[in-house]
């Protein structure tokens, strides 16, 4: 293995398909009879749906069938099941899912979208999460615009001892930053293809990242596993021990040939409505969005607004951290608890500090669904680490170089996730980063080594 | 709906359009020619650049029916059939191409270039292929690619 590929230059396996024009991506495959899928999204932030007439809809020329919450077996999706196929009743962002069309060309989809009569009852939003989180404010969810992590509104992750940390300390370093949200603005927007065969089996063809646990959720929103799953027991719950390791022998998934993703494909994005109205009508389907739809409905990192207030010696230790960091998560859970967490756990960046105490909120607010983009909460934490680690320096006047050779993570250390480090490089890399920066270390710093350890 | 004709990849097809199809509707959902992407499909993204009648265009905003009697080029037709295209061939060596969704418009832009100037410098392949956006590669090698072929042309002739 060795021999063969490292220090090698390497094909990649499809890349000679991408430039002759044979890879298939799914808005290529092109399957006769395929219908084309528009969804009506919701035209407010926040609302009830009173009533939804379809019925001009489905007499409309070219429309085959319309779609509502009643048409979909078990209506939630979700790693966190707590995300409708398509809203019942409560609206929780402006371009939620209502109802969906399909219809024999777009143009017919869409004359078919316009015909449908929603009576919607509009109430007042909070897309701010520091009001999001105040008692008073108006409810995103029904239980709470807080993510419940073990029974707490918030992930808490303790080390050591914090109290004794700051009376340790010559000085405290405190400050906010924020960090804005990011789509991830792949080149292929979102879409899928779902073609029904005689027997009720389906191919869906993804744009997914992770088509398996898309699998698992399409056999649950069609009830199709076939344990016996207790499904009403999970409907809107924010918990994550439902079985999202379902699977169907009834569906194939096809994927894996990705234009682009960066995270923004980790969440199943499309591939549900198709697969509903395919199973309905027994007609192959396929639902492609806009790129406007892209930008405005698809998940997208998250924003993030950290607090840290740190305990530093004179000499340049980080002796204390104390974190309280809000995740804004939009109106779903999707992966946000998750990338909450592992910012909790990395919070310390690649720093040893022998105290620390995390608080990580993840606050739901009336907007489009967040979610993963490349890292999953790693990306806050060196971003806001790093700026303090600067912040440090400055305040106690020592070198930035410095500063980060002294708390540098080295062999032996612990973090706060209690994970003990055998494998670290961080002190070898600063050194051969200096050198081709063309900057001068001390001798002290040159001959510092991952592996002395920390006394 | 109107027919027309056009010439793609060196074959002569007559099709049906509506008076409102776009030239890559067409090539995509009526001849089955998929390598030009709809990535944002209102000219901005440029994965669905073709050449027609040699000239670079945005697929997505070119009307169909402006197109009869036209000859279009695409990634599948830019070398003989069972050959690749120095382009095609250098983009794989040079691990320009990641996902690939950009790729065959952007090697649309490199060849349009490269006709146009053969022997670009740096600045003038980045301004070249400025229509045309990349999400995964951070361009470094896209440009490295057409510059490669660009050295590789000037060898051949000298």
């Amino acid at each position: 293995m060795t021999g063969r590929v490292i220090g090698k230059r390497v094909r990649r396996y499809d890349g000679m398909a991408h430039t002759t024009g044979e890879s298939k991506f799914v808005d290529d495959v092109i399957v006769p009879g395929t219908l084309t899928i528009k969804v009506l999204r919701s035209p407010v932030h926040k609302g009830t749906i009173k009533n939804i007439d379809t019925s001009a809809a489905e007499a409309s020329p070219g429309v085959a069938s319309v779609i509502t919450a009643a048409d979909v077996p078990f209506n939630a999706w979700g790693v966190i099941p707590d995300q409708p196929v398509l809203a019942a009743e409560s609206v929780r962002f402006k371009g939620e899912p209502i109802a969906a069309v399909a219809a024999t060309d777009e143009d017919a989809a869409l004359e078919g979208i316009s015909r449908i009569r929603l009576d919607i009852d509009e109430e007042e939003p909070v897309f701010d999460p520091l009001e999001a989180m105040k008692p008073d404010a108006p409810k995103v969810r029904p239980e709470g615009n807080l993510f419940i992590f073990d029974g707490r509104p918030y992930r808490k992750v303790v080390f050591g001892d914090i109290e004794e940390g700051f009376r340790s300390a010559d000085l405290i370093v405190e400050s906010e930053y924020f960090h804005p949200a990011q789509e991830h603005a792949q080149i292929e927007p979102m879409v899928s293809l779902a073609v029904p065969d005689s027997s009720g089996r389906l191919t869906v063809y993804t744009v997914g990242q992770a088509p398996y646990w898309n699998l698992g959720m399409l056999s649950n929103i069609l009830k199709m596993d076939p344990r016996d799953v207790r499904y009403e027991q999970w409907a809107g719950q924010t918990r994550n021990n439902w079985p999202i390791n379902s699977s169907s022998g009834r569906i194939k998934m096809v994927g894996g040939t990705v234009g682009g993703a960066f995270g923004g494909k980790t969440d199943m994005h499309a591939d549900h409505i198709p697969t509903v109205m395919a199973l309905k009508i027994g007609r192959p389907c396929k639902w492609r969005w806009t790129r406007e739809e892209d930008l405005k409905y698809s998940t997208y990192r998250g924003p993030w607004i950290i607090h840290f207030r740190d305990g530093v010696k004179k000499d340049g230790r980080i002796v204390a951290r104390e974190i309280k960091a809000i995740r804004e998560a939009g109106a779903y859970s999707s992966l946000n608890p998750y990338v909450t967490d592992k910012y909790c756990f990395l919070a310390t960046g690649c720093y040893f500090i022998p105290n620390v105490r995390v608080r990580g909120y993840c606050v739901f607010t009336n907007k489009p669904p967040a979610s993963s983009m490349r890292g999953f909460g790693i990306t806050p934490s060196s971003v806001t680490t790093e700026l303090q680690m600067d912040k440090i320096a400055e305040t106690i006047g020592i070198d930035p170089w410095e500063i980060r050779f002294i708390n540098a993570y080295r062999k032996g250390d612990q973090t706060p996730g209690r994970r003990v480090i055998n494998s670290v490089a961080l002190i070898e890399v600063m050194q051969a980063l200096a050198e081709k920066a063309g900057v001068k270390l001390s001798d002290r710093l040159k001959a510092m080594t991952s592996s002395d350890r920390r006394k | 709906m109107a027919m027309i004709e056009l010439k793609v990849n060196g074959l002569a097809y007559k099709t049906e359009v509506r008076l409102k199809s776009t030239l890559l509707e067409v090539l995509r959902e009526r001849l089955g020619i998929t390598s030009p992407k709809m990535g944002c499909n209102e000219g901005d993204c440029g994965a669905c650049s073709v050449l027609l009648n040699g000239v670079f265009v945005r697929a997505c905003i070119t009307n169909a029916l402006t197109c009869n009697g036209k000859e279009v080029i695409t990634v599948e037709g830019l070398a003989q059939p069972g050959e690749i295209h120095p382009l095609q061939k250098t983009f794989v060596e040079l691990g320009a191409s990641q996902c690939g969704f950009c790729i065959p418009g952007m090697i649309i832009a490199g060849k349009d270039l490269l006709d146009q100037n053969p022997n670009p410098s740096r600045e003038e392949v980045k301004r070249g292929i400025s229509g045309n956006l990349c999400r995964c590669t951070g361009y470094q090698k896209i440009v490295d690619s057409i510059i490669a072929v660009s050295r590789q042309m000037d060898e051949k002739i000298s």
